[in-house]
């Protein structure tokens, strides 16, 4: 069920695992709540370069770039995607981009 | 996962100090798939669209739900004999009991497939028998109650409508079925799950599960033709919705968007370009899988239709299926009354061969592991399996292709042409016996990971032996659904098997016309004996 998260005096609707439900909602206030969850102190350039490319790939497409396609647009092997991101680029990055989760056979 | 696989093992399956009827299911945080969302139901016109928790006391059931529930029952007995008589003619021999890979994994008494049935049986002993009605509880009948809704709710998605227990039926009642009446009755009340309701939505929207739009499916598959290129030195340029072309190929959107499934996508554009296959690729049925077939039979027949609705408007001779499970179940099951039968289309006939796939006359669609075997069969493929020399592979009989439609043979004479290491595993866990990745019938879903890890584990303990025996390396199989859910469950219970689609071994063995030296597999990992040049990715 819907849940919603307080932060910093925004509020986030999310779904069971914590996914945004509204990608609108993404703020700066949402990737300090995610960065808690993933254990990141601080965003660097390459973190930033994941997320933009998420944002760019979701708004053109509506969904989340298949984790080879994020592999080739930032120029980072899967490894270090997860150095980036300890949940990886699904419940990691696309998690704090904002990005709802996908569903089917996946 | 918390548990560890040692812990797990131990299944604790004592006798029950009380009856069945009152045990009440678990349905604690973890013991239950999310429901679907309100905006979802909405959509999609499933009733009592509302934000709600397995986990609530109060589930919101519409005010007459017993009054849907009978009535919704009473049509399906009058629209379906066969539940009519699936509910009246199981003697509760018990042949099926210890055949369902729940039961094994989880030792839940309400996993044995009978008494599964018995939890809709007992309901419909006492609304539509004499009997029941006289004798109740001791003749097997029982009254709906919300506790039964929701016992209905946990043990209707503990059922992958894999239909292994069928196989040991003597009277041949088909569980699966069973299962997928509850859980349309389930529906009536707006008891849904997440995982089946948004794929559903989304394939009505944009024709595939995962809601690949147009533009983005093209480019998806111009991203596998660069790969391709890379790696063989061929450039490969797929139509998209084209008129007048001989055949339609659909193949599920996971093979679309996930890995090891991108693999196998790879390995049939490269096949069909070898061959010189007249075909065109379709951004409206851009899915094969049918998460319908878990809901509801109008959503299931709604997302089979699109598939021929596509092939009628492009003006082929007929479809060509690529490596999906559940769409082979509805194809070959339910499309010849549902939709069918097709007579726009022809009778499938392989135009590199001139095999006619007499098998297929009715639904003028043909498995993809027919076709290549064919192609083998006639020499028309040169291959070199040694590209999969460093796979020491054995066959998952994925559980539509093979128990619904017989798929058997086919894919295995494909396998052993392109690869020179191959197992079986034990006899009793495979062809007709196979056993269930655990995660079918839209149960592929993350919040349920125990139940999957169990539900998996007579599969995983197969591969276990031929992994410890043969040295088993590599899982293959030709579901979609597999490819998602098979790589956690080696994970967890073997570590050190990977999982593969058929289609993706075609692709490394195949030589294609004109094709520069391979260094490279499909991964774009080394060959065997190509080791050291390339990038480790």
């Amino acid at each position: 069920m819907a849940e919603t998260v307080e932060y910093n005096g925004k509020s986030f609707d999310v779904d069971e695992d914590g996914f945004l439900l509204d990608f609108t909602q993404f703020t700066e206030e949402w990737l300090e709540i995610v960065m808690k969850e993933e254990g990141i102190a601080e965003l660097n350039e390459e973190h930033r370069l994941v997320i933009d490319v998420l944002h760019d790939y979701y708004k053109k497409n509506g969904i989340a770039p298949m984790v080879r396609v994020l592999s080739k647009l930032t120029k980072f092997k899967l490894k270090h995607i997860y150095e980036l991101f300890p949940s990886g680029p699904g419940k990691g990055a696309c998690k704090m981009a904002g990005l709802p989760k996908p569903t089917g056979c996946v | 996962m918390d548990i560890k696989p040692e812990e797990m093992i131990k299944i604790h399956n004592p006798i029950p100090k009380k009856s069945w009827m009152d045990t009440p299911p678990d349905l604690s945080e973890g013991k239950f798939c999310y429901p679907a969302k309100a905006k979802t139901m909405e959509y999609l016109g499933i009733p009592n669209a509302r934000d709600w928790s397995p986990a609530d006391e109060d589930w919101k059931l519409p005010e007459n739900w017993q009054q849907i529930i009978h009535e919704g029952f009473k049509d399906r007995l009058d629209k379906y004999r066969s539940l009519k008589v699936f509910m009246d003619i199981c003697v509760r021999c018990g042949a099926c009991a210890d055949k369902c890979h729940f039961f094994i994994g989880s030792g839940d008494p309400k996993n044995m497939p009978f008494l599964r049935a018995e939890l809709l049986r007992s309901i419909y002993r006492n609304d539509f028998t004499a009997l029941g009605k006289l004798l109740g509880k001791i003749g097997g009948a029982r009254k709906i109650t919300p506790t039964v809704i929701k016992e209905w709710f946990s043990y209707f998605y503990q059922c992958t409508e894999c239909r292994r227990c069928s196989v040991f039926c003597p009277y041949g009642i088909d569980t699966a079925e069973v299962t997928m009446m509850g859980r349309e009755l389930l529906s009536l009340l707006g008891i849904n799950i997440n995982w089946i309701s948004d794929p559903v939505a989304n394939c009505s929207k944009t024709g595939n599960h995962l809601g690949i739009q147009p533009q983005n499916f093209k480019e998806i598959v111009e991203f596998f033709c660069e790969d391709i290129e890379e790696i063989s030195g061929i450039k490969i340029n797929p139509s998209f919705n084209r008129k007048g072309a001989e055949i339609l190929f659909v193949t599920p959107s996971g093979d679309a968007f996930a890995d090891p499934g991108t693999y196998t996508f790879m390995g049939y554009l490269m096949l069909f370009e070898h061959i010189g296959l007249d075909y065109t690729l379709s951004t409206y049925a851009s899915e094969g899988g049918n998460f319908g077939l878990f809901t509801s039979s109008d959503q299931m027949k709604k997302l089979n239709a699109k598939m021929y609705h596509e092939a009628e408007r492009l003006g082929v001779k007929y479809i060509l299926g690529g490596e999906c499970g559940h769409m082979w179940r509805v194809v070959n099951q339910y499309m010849g009354t549902m939709n069918g039968p097709a007579n726009f289309l022809e009778v499938p006939k392989n135009p590199i061969t001139g095999t006619v796939f007499e098998n297929s006359a009715s639904t003028k669609m043909v498995h993809i592991a027919e076709f290549t075997a064919d192609l083998i069969k006639h020499n028309k493929l040169k291959l070199d399996p040694s590209r999969n020399d460093h796979l020491n592979v054995t066959w998952h009989d994925s559980c539509n292709p093979a128990r619904a439609m017989g798929i058997l043979d086919e894919p295995r004479y494909v396998l052993k042409s392109v690869c020179n290491n191959f197992h079986e595993m034990p006899v009793n866990t495979i062809r007709e016996q196979t056993f269930c990745c655990g995660s079918g019938a839209g149960l592929n879903t993350e919040e349920i990971m125990e139940q999957r890890l169990r539900g998996g584990l007579p599969r995983a303990n197969a591969v276990k032996y031929v992994h410890e025996k043969y040295g088993v390396n590599s899982l293959a199989c030709m579901c979609a659904i597999d490819r998602a859910a098979l790589p956690p469950l080696m994970d967890y219970w073997v570590p050190g098997v990977d999982v593969t689609g058929l289609h993706e071994l075609v692709g490394n063995a195949l030589v294609m016309d004109g094709e520069k030296e391979r260094t490279l597999n499909l991964r774009l990992e080394d060959l065997p004996g190509a080791e050291g040049d390339s990038d480790e990715r």
